[in-house]
């Protein structure tokens, strides 16, 4: 990519940027060229161990905690969005235009290049009175993989991080949200969609509250 | 007359320090220590192991084992520290002890029949470094209270025990 050609001096060729031949830049693929192209789980563990240790230096409150470490992924949400839209094959380039093709952008694609996986679910609230909200179900969030909540700090969930990323993807297309996580496992009911609460102890849901000027356009764009 | 304990019975982790930061037993119908029973085992435990690592009837010998005569150089490398106690075995149970390098002693309780306890020492060592070293909340050389540790703990052991 460094080699940047002026255009007049070569008639045939476009200006600006040459691409290789097979149209493959770095951003096609990750700097890291092993063969899974996986980084270690506990690099990260440790890693992400102390960004929890240092957000939660002089906090007020637990909200106050989520609310940094729902900072701290913000920005990796809105660039990811962009990186993995580039990715895409020319055809569906385009940036999620509704919120359902929004969503399951998140749950496949942003799940996919974080996580390796899917997530387990996505659903609507059922309460007719919110229907701004939306949740994203992981059943075991990597973030939270090696992390024990002590019980002071019960409401926590340091899946925050991931919160943050995923507002950060609704920020950036355009889709204002509100994304906060919450441990849904040591419910009797098992959390939202009744799967055993033994099985998934550290279930978590992102919950997506999209703003009302979204939910207005998405009501003109259902009737059009 | 009472049915024969099996398997893992008890863990008891120390930090560096000499300080009890874990217990737990395994299996109903153990006799309980009260908190300070526990307290002093572990530091009586301590003590103990420190004068066995000081128990050396070869000292003279150690850097002689290590001195290569064949180039007529001598090399002397450092032996390896003395480990002490070990393993302690009674009528009704075994005690293994594992000191990592950063002195926290695992001490795992098992019957006398028990088969592959390094196996089962080492996996109850890769569980605390990864769910108690890897937890934000956790301060070292302070009791350990995590959740995921008990719980993958618990279902490890349940898991040999059931084994046999």
């Amino acid at each position: 990519m460094s080699n940047m050609q002026p255009s007049k001096g070569s008639g045939k060729e476009q200006p600006g940027l040459r691409y290789p031949t097979n149209g493959k830049t770095i951003y096609h693929r990750p700097l890291n060229r092993t063969k899974t192209a996986e980084l270690s789980g506990a690099s990260f563990a440790y890693l992400f161990a102390e960004m929890v240790s240092y957000a939660s230096k002089r906090i007020e409150s637990i909200q106050d905690l989520e609310k940094r470490l729902n900072v701290q992924g913000h920005p990796i949400g809105l660039k990811l969005l962009d990186l993995l839209l580039y990715r895409e094959p020319a055809r569906s380039q385009t940036r999620p235009l509704n919120i359902i093709a929004l969503l399951h952008f998140i749950k496949l694609n942003v799940w996919q290049h974080l996580f390796g996986a899917a997530a387990d679910g996505l659903e609507k609230s059922s309460d007719p009175a919110k229907p701004d909200e939306y949740m994203i179900i992981d059943n075991e969030p990597l973030v939270n993989r090696y992390v024990s909540v002590p019980r002071d700090m019960s409401q926590l969930n340091c899946a925050a991080y991931v919160a943050g990323i995923i507002e950060g993807v609704c920020d950036g297309a355009a889709f204002p949200a509100r994304v906060t996580a919450h441990s849904v496992g040591r419910q009797e009911d098992g959390g939202a969609s009744g799967a055993p609460a033994e099985m998934w102890p550290g279930r978590t849901v992102f919950l997506v509250k999209f703003a009302p000027e979204v939910m207005e356009r998405e009501g003109y764009l259902g009737k059009g | 007359m009472e049915k024969l304990r099996l398997g893992v019975l008890a863990l008891i982790v120390i930090n560096k320090a000499g300080g009890l930061i874990y217990n737990r037993t395994f299996g109903e119908g153990l006799n309980q220590l009260n908190t300070n029973d526990y307290l002093v085992l572990a530091g009586t435990f301590h003590g103990v192991h420190a004068i066995t690592a000081r128990l050396n009837p070869f000292k003279g010998q150690q850097y002689q084992q290590h001195t290569l005569s064949s180039t007529g150089e001598t090399i002397l490398s450092r032996p390896e520290p003395p480990s002490g106690l070990e393993v302690m075995e009674s009528e009704n149970f075994r005690l293994q002890c594992f000191n990592t390098l950063t002195g926290i002693k695992f001490l795992l309780f098992t019957d006398t029949m028990q088969a592959n306890v390094d196996v089962a020492m080492r996996k109850v060592y890769d569980l605390y470094s990864d769910y108690v070293m890897k937890n934000p909340f956790y301060q070292l050389e302070m009791p350990v209270r995590c959740e995921t540790f008990d719980r993958k703990l618990n279902s490890y052991i349940r898991e040999i025990n059931n084994s046999r």
